[in-house]
């Protein structure tokens, strides 16, 4: 029993990186119908940012708690700020062009970030720091929680809360809804679509270099490629709650870090990515708009 | 080293074919970036030693000696295709590498197809010198490798129930896996979990919270340095406080930088691993080597420098036996090396082009430095 919580525990704090990456999917998706490839990247880009600030400033040889939320800030700021830039150059030039092109640009600027990060950074591996020491939460024979995967799973919760706080609550969320309901109504309406969609991008982009930064913690092993799978299965996440829908990209995140936990700890390791890609299929064709997708109704 | 390379093809496309054997070329093929960089770039670092020595001296055969190197990346495609460029456009004479072997097992049938002599330094699977005539190695295999730790697990730590965490698409690892879980369960232990991974894996967790429902004494964990190191912070956070096995692919400058929690290396502290050589053995060879590498690299050399330095200095001497840059003449030549004088020991190659040496297995301690713990002879 203990075991099983144990891997309950591991799962969540996996999935729980899933979810805040999925969220990025989701949202750009429920705006503009566009599966930005890239996103998976800008979260290597959210650790490789952290990995330099938290040099730079010295954070790394004397981690405290401000060090990490600082590096955390630094990285979601410089995501953010690279989410927009890249929708201004390479999306936004392309919006009234087919969907297709805007899809083949996002695997382009996904290439040019995996590889233009090897060029920059190197092809080796780097080790992230141990910014914040692990410590004993709980502990018996069979079950340690250590406060890592409950700091990764708290900054998660709570930054998905602030994003539904966003997006529910305030103006500029209520213009994102609106545009993501229909673009050129919310604009006759006297939305500034342009900047609803960069700000979109800035939000999801910030989520994800948020997520860089809270893997590096306990998965410290960061290289260029390091988003390629993460963002693969991250969009199965999405897709898994039903794309464009928050809640769910959250759900599915969940399940998939839970689901592949389990598989590699009761089953075998080698069949982790194949189960976790079964489930999805499963899943879809159960209910073809997700868990919790709908085809009417709200998204983003 | 591109300098060379690019002067040497300007020299060789200025006087056409005429005059392209003022060198004697040497390939080298190994992983200087990637999961396992610290491999190639510590071969690279040894073999650069041993043909600067040479070279001094006055070269071989009346000759410079130019090694030109092909990063592989750590991929065994790769690693095909940069022993295909050695062989058939540089024409070397011979081929250094690679370490893991999985890779030289995708480098070594092109070698032998061209009848290139290939040293592997490092590679201790036993399938690599099975490829053919032409495939020598300077190190000792895995049957013996596995068979030591097994033994070292069971009789001086007293471990009677063990793990295995090993990676599955590895040759190395899934070898040295199997030996280990023979011997150890002929001389009255347990094997009571195997679990299995992928190189590039980030989370072991699952794996390691099966194995640790299992109740085992100590993990074998038959890896590479980047993973050990993960696997081995992921089971101290999961409380999980034995003790770590592992062989010759622990051996890494960056092992100890990986396995870091609070200080450094103490996530593997109290962990053994079999090695090539001791970098504390007070053998003056050995300390003699250790203050040159020192000198010119500022690191203590890892077992990878060592057999690279060792690899290249025992291909050197046999193409100075054979006289002549051919193929067939070194091959025949380095099948005779006979208790050749080496950093890592006395090396001879057997009849199935395998060197028969001891072992030495290292305890990582304080700080993450490691301490000889013992020999252990074939």
């Amino acid at each position: 029993m203990q075991e099983f919580l144990q891997q309950l525990v591991n799962g969540v704090s996996w999935g729980s990186i899933y979810a805040l990456i999925a969220l990025g999917y989701t949202m750009v998706y429920g705006v503009l119908q566009l599966i930005n490839f890239a996103h998976g990247d800008v979260f290597m880009l959210g650790a490789f940012f952290g990995f330099y600030f938290s040099r730079w400033t010295k954070i790394a040889q004397e981690p405290t708690l401000f060090g990490f939320f600082a590096t955390l800030l630094f990285a979601m700021a410089a995501c953010a700020l690279v989410g927009v830039i890249i929708e201004r150059a390479a999306y936004k030039p392309l919006r009234e062009r087919p969907r297709l092109t805007a899809l083949i640009t996002a695997i382009g600027v996904s290439l040019l970030l995996e590889n233009g990060g090897q060029l920059l950074f190197g092809v080796d591996p780097k080790f992230f720091p141990s910014l914040i020491s692990e410590t004993r939460l709980y502990e018996s024979a069979n079950l340690v929680i250590s406060n890592l995967p409950v700091i990764i799973l708290v900054v998660s919760l709570a930054l998905m809360l602030l994003l539904r706080f966003i997006v529910m609550k305030t103006t500029i969320g209520k213009a994102m809804r609106a545009t993501a309901f229909n673009r050129e109504a919310a604009a006759l309406m006297g939305i500034n679509t342009n900047n609803v969609i960069s700000f979109t991008f800035l939000l999801g982009s910030a989520l994800a270099g948020a997520g860089g930064i809270l893997v590096a913690l306990t998965y410290p092993k960061i290289d260029p490629l390091m988003g390629l799978l993460p963002g693969l299965k991250a969009f199965v996440a999405a897709v898994l709650g039903g794309i464009g829908n928050i809640p769910g990209a959250v759900l599915g995140g969940m399940i998939l870090g839970v689901s592949e936990t389990m598989v590699a700890g009761y089953i075998s390791s080698t069949l982790r990515d194949a189960i976790a890609f079964a489930l999805l299929v499963v899943i879809l064709l159960v209910k073809p708009t997700g868990l919790l997708g709908s085809r009417v109704g709200e998204k983003v | 080293m591109r300098k060379w390379i690019i002067f040497g093809l300007a020299l060789s496309l200025s006087a056409g074919c005429a005059k392209r054997d003022d060198v004697i070329k040497i390939g080298e093929y190994g992983s200087l970036t990637g999961t396992t960089a610290t491999f190639g770039v510590s071969t690279k670092n040894g073999i650069d030693m041993a043909t600067e020595e040479i070279n001094a001296a006055g070269g071989l055969l009346g000759k410079k000696i130019q090694v030109i190197v092909e990063d592989d990346r750590g991929l065994a495609d790769e690693a095909a295709s940069a022993v295909k460029k050695l062989v058939t456009q540089d024409k070397v004479v011979a081929v250094l590498g690679e370490v893991a072997s999985s890779r030289s097992l995708a480098g070594a049938p092109i070698c032998q197809e061209n009848k290139i002599p290939m040293v592997t330094p490092s590679s201790t699977n036993p399938e690599v010198t099975k490829k053919g005539d032409y495939i020598f190695r300077i190190c000792f295999i895995d049957p013996f490798q596995g068979e030591a730790m097994a033994k070292f697990a069971f009789e001086n730590l007293k471990v009677k129930k063990a793990a295995i965490l090993k990676d599955s698409k590895n040759d190395y690892s899934v070898g040295l896996a199997q030996y280990f879980a023979e011997t150890f369960k002929g001389l009255g232990g347990q094997i009571v979990a195997e679990e299995s991974y992928f190189e590039g894996d980030q989370d072991f967790k699952a794996q390691l919270t099966s194995i640790k429902g299992k109740k085992p004494e100590a993990i074998f964990i038959p890896g590479y340095y980047t993973e050990v190191g993960l696997i081995a912070r992921q089971a101290r956070e999961l409380g999980l406080n034995i003790p770590l096995l592992g062989g010759d692919g622990w051996d890494s400058p960056k092992l100890t930088e990986i396995a870091t929690l609070k200080k450094p290396g103490d996530a593997l502290k109290d962990c053994y691993f079999s090695n090539h050589y001791a970098a504390d053995d007070p053998n003056p060879v050995i300390q003699d080597f250790i203050k040159k590498y020192k000198a010119k690299y500022e690191e203590v050399p890892d077992a990878m420098a060592v057999l690279g330095y060792d690899a290249a200095h025992i291909l050197y001497d046999a193409i100075k036996r054979a006289g002549s840059p051919e193929g067939a003449k070194i091959r025949d030549e380095l099948a005779k090396t006979a208790n050749f004088p080496g950093v890592a020991g006395q090396t001879t190659i057997d009849s199935a082009r395998n060197a028969r040496k001891p072992l030495v297995v290292l305890k990582i301690g304080e700080g993450g430095a490691y301490e000889y713990m013992a020999t252990v002879n074939p």
